[in-house]
This record gives C-alpha cells, structure tokens and sequence, in this order.
C-alpha cells in the first residue's frame, strides 16, 4: 500500500545575502495532513514545491504512487501537468474575471475546439462546483465584490474545477481573525470533509491543523521536524 | 489640406501597431527574465526617447538606407527601398515611439502579482495561454495608457521621419513636417490651418482614449 503522500524535497534558494536550505521529508497515511511551524519556516515553499513552481527542487513527490517528481529518475512534471489543485494565501483570484470565468479557467483551455456533449460536461461541472460551494447567486460576481468567505470558497472551487489529484491550502485562514475565523474554519472542515482527494495544508496555528486534518508535521526553519 | 492629415493617421497607427507588437513582447520578456546585461539592454531600448531625434535618423539610414547594414539586403533580396518613402515613415516613427510602449508595458507586467501566473499555471494553462487570458489582461491599463502615448508621439514625429523619408508632398509630407514647409514658405494661412487640424485631431484621440480607459474601469 503506497502512502497517500510521499514528499521528499530539497532545494537551496537565494536571494542577495541570504541562502535558505530546504529540507523536507515526510508520509502521510492520511487524506488530509497539516504542515505547521512558524512563519518563515520554509512551509509555503514546500507547497510550491510540491505543485511544480520551484524549478529548483530536488528529490521526489508522489501522490497515492503517482509520481509528480523524481528527480533521480529524470521525472518532473511540469506545474499545468500535475494536477495538483492550489489556494493560495490570500486567494489569487483572477480579478478580471467573474466567479464562474475563475472556475472554468481550470477546466476549458483556450483554443481548444469540443463537441457539444463535452461543453455540456464541462458546464455540469462547473454548475455542480458552483451549486456544491453556494456559490450560484455569486456567478456573475468579479472577486473585489465578494466577502472573505466567499473568496475562499471560490479558491476552493476553483482548485478542484480540473479534477486535481492533490489539493494545497496555503494558510487558508491567516488573512482572517476573531469569529470569522472560527466560522470559516468549521465551513472549512465540512467542505474538506465532503472532498475526498489527498489534502496538505499549510498553517501555522495548532487550532488549524488539529480541526482540519488528521497528521500534522512539523517544520522549522526549513527541515521538517522527526 | 486633408491628404498630409490621412497620412499622418495611416503613419501613426501603422506605427503605433508595429511598435505596439514589439513593445508588449520586450516589455514582458524584461519584466520577467534576468540575464547578464539586463541593464545594458533596458537603456538601449530607451534610447529612441532621449536621443535626438536627428540623430536617430542617421542611425536609421546607416542601417536601412540603400546601402545600409540591413537596407542593402533588403534593395538586393526583395528589391524594397525605405528611403523616402512613407513606409520609412512608420519605422521611424515606431522606433521613436517604441520606448514609451516598453516602459509602460514592462511596468504594468512588474507590477502584477505573481501569484497570478502561478495560479494560471496549477490549474493547467500553458505559458502562452497564461499570458494572453491574464498577463496581458492584467497589464492591459497600463499598456493602452503606453499605446496611447506612442501613438501621440507618432502623429508628432518629425526629425527621424524628415532624414528618413525627407518632405515630398503627397507622399511623405505628414502633418507636421508640413507646418513646417509652410512656415518656411511663408504661407501663414497654411500653417495656421494645419496647426489647428493637427491640434484637434489630437484633442480627438486625447478625449477617446481617456473615455475609453475609464470604461473599462
């Protein structure tokens, strides 16, 4: 039995005087697992890492046995390849675009000519993704109008639109605070509870990752910890 | 009168189209790429807008002039001749006017957030669907504010475009190098009168442009 997540990265980064080594191994048994430590831990860059945007890694990434890096066996796939869905902090919605135009960019490439039957397909799609995240009446909606909540729940839906193997939360709560964050965490955890694809989320606060996922690892200035 | 005012707009959006092309792709590409001699290159591309532009057109002719670096080819190979013609018109316009479309360009593609383009990346997009459905889009004020000046430059050329394509009326006389020929000549009711169109024409683009900027909005 393979486990669900199989990371093994390393990666040297630098910037004018300052070198920052990257360290990380870890499994996971689990759907869905936290990486927590302190801000600057080198946690975000995992995340990259993992979703193909930091052409510098080495080592490897495997999801349910499926390989998306190795680099000893010449394998890399490239970021639009891997099908690893990513929110990012603060969201990075396209904002020239409508909650719906969000969610079927991950799911109609440009210039690509299809039959009825699969627009029709891709359509349900997105309705379902819209109908499952309550988002319907927000359709039409650019992402400056939308609240908090509603922005994180489009990232979510947007993500998961192209039917990603993998999915990464980077801090998906830390733009918030107070009730909000309470609230929004408990919708989270449903949402994540009903989505049943590998899930690594990035935090920094126990309360996250003990409501949220099921395995925390822990890193600290960039090496993953035991 | 009208005929100097269809070949300065046919000059100037030939122009401003050819710099607008080059200038979107150089202003991407240094934007996001560093290599040695970034800088080098960065001030090279902004030469057009400090140098004299007297200057500029003796550069021009000792590259495409008949016996150019590139002209001589382009007499003995396609048998084309820029020189005092007013397709020699829109390059000089376009160079003169390409730093303004770069500057602008590689600004409003610096100042978009990364994050976007990565986003685009995750969820399947190539490099070339990334920049048309977001790079692009995103940067879009800043490159149409960078058109529009270029475009204005263009309708103004006059140095570059007068050793380029020298002053046949008719033919490669523009607007301004027709105020010109009028005052020199004299005749002030001429000059007056092309002053005032090219004054108008001007306001026209000015008002349009801003409108249609704030529209999109």
């Amino acid at each position: 039995m393979h486990p669900v997540l199989d990371v093994d990265l390393r990666a040297t980064l630098r910037s004018p005087g300052r070198e920052f080594t990257l360290s990380a191994r870890f499994q996971s048994p689990h759907t869905c697992t936290a990486l927590m430590g302190p801000s600057g831990a080198g946690k975000s860059t995992v995340l990259l890492a993992i979703a193909g945007l930091l052409p510098q890694a080495v080592g490897h990434v495997r999801v349910n046995g499926g390989t998306l890096l190795d680099t000893a066996a010449g394998i890399d796939l490239p970021a639009r390849e891997r099908g690893v869905g990513m929110v990012f902090q603060d969201y990075a919605l396209f904002p020239h675009m409508t909650v719906e135009q969000n969610l079927l960019f991950g799911v109609r490439r440009m210039g690509q000519r299809l039959a009825n039957a699969e627009q029709e397909a891709e359509r349900a799609r997105v309705d379902a993704l819209l109908e499952q995240f309550d988002l319907q009446p927000l359709r039409g909606a650019l992402p400056r109008n939308l609240s908090g909540g509603q922005k994180q729940r489009v990232a979510l839906a947007r993500a998961l639109a192209p039917a990603p193997r993998l999915l990464l939360l980077d801090e998906p709560l830390s733009a918030l605070d107070g009730a909000l964050r309470q609230r929004l965490r408990a919708e989270l955890a449903e949402m994540l509870a009903r989505v049943p694809i590998p899930t690594l989320i990035v935090t920094h606060e126990p309360q996250d990752a003990a409501l949220l996922a099921h395995a925390v690892v822990q890193m600290e200035q960039g090496q993953v910890q035991g | 009168m009208l005929t100097p005012l269809w070949l300065t707009l046919k000059v100037a959006v030939l122009a401003t189209a050819l710099a607008g092309l080059a200038g979107i792709a150089l202003g991407w590409w240094m934007a996001r790429k560093r290599f040695p001699g970034h800088a080098l290159a960065d001030a090279f591309l902004m030469l057009p807008m400090v140098l004299p532009p007297t200057v500029l057109g003796y550069y021009l002719i000792v590259v495409v002039g008949r016996n150019g670096v590139l002209g001589r080819y382009l007499d003995q190979w396609f048998g084309i001749n820029l020189m005092f013609t007013w397709q020699g018109a829109v390059i000089a316009a376009s160079i003169v006017s390409l730093p303004l479309i770069y500057k602008a360009a590689r600004a409003a593609f610096e100042d978009a957030d990364p994050r976007m383009a990565l986003a685009a990346r995750t969820l399947g997009a190539g490099e070339l669907e990334i920049f048309l459905r977001i790079s692009l889009p995103l940067a879009g004020r800043g490159v149409a504010a960078g058109l529009m000046l270029a475009f204005a430059r263009a309708m103004g050329e006059f140095g570059a475009t007068l050793m380029i394509a020298g002053n046949l009326p008719g033919k490669t006389q523009t607007l301004s190098i027709a105020v010109y020929d009028a005052v020199q000549a004299g005749n002030d009711a001429q000059a007056l009168w092309l002053t005032l169109l090219i004054s108008a024409v001007c306001m026209f683009v000015l008002v349009v442009s801003s409108r249609l900027l704030q529209s999109r909005h």
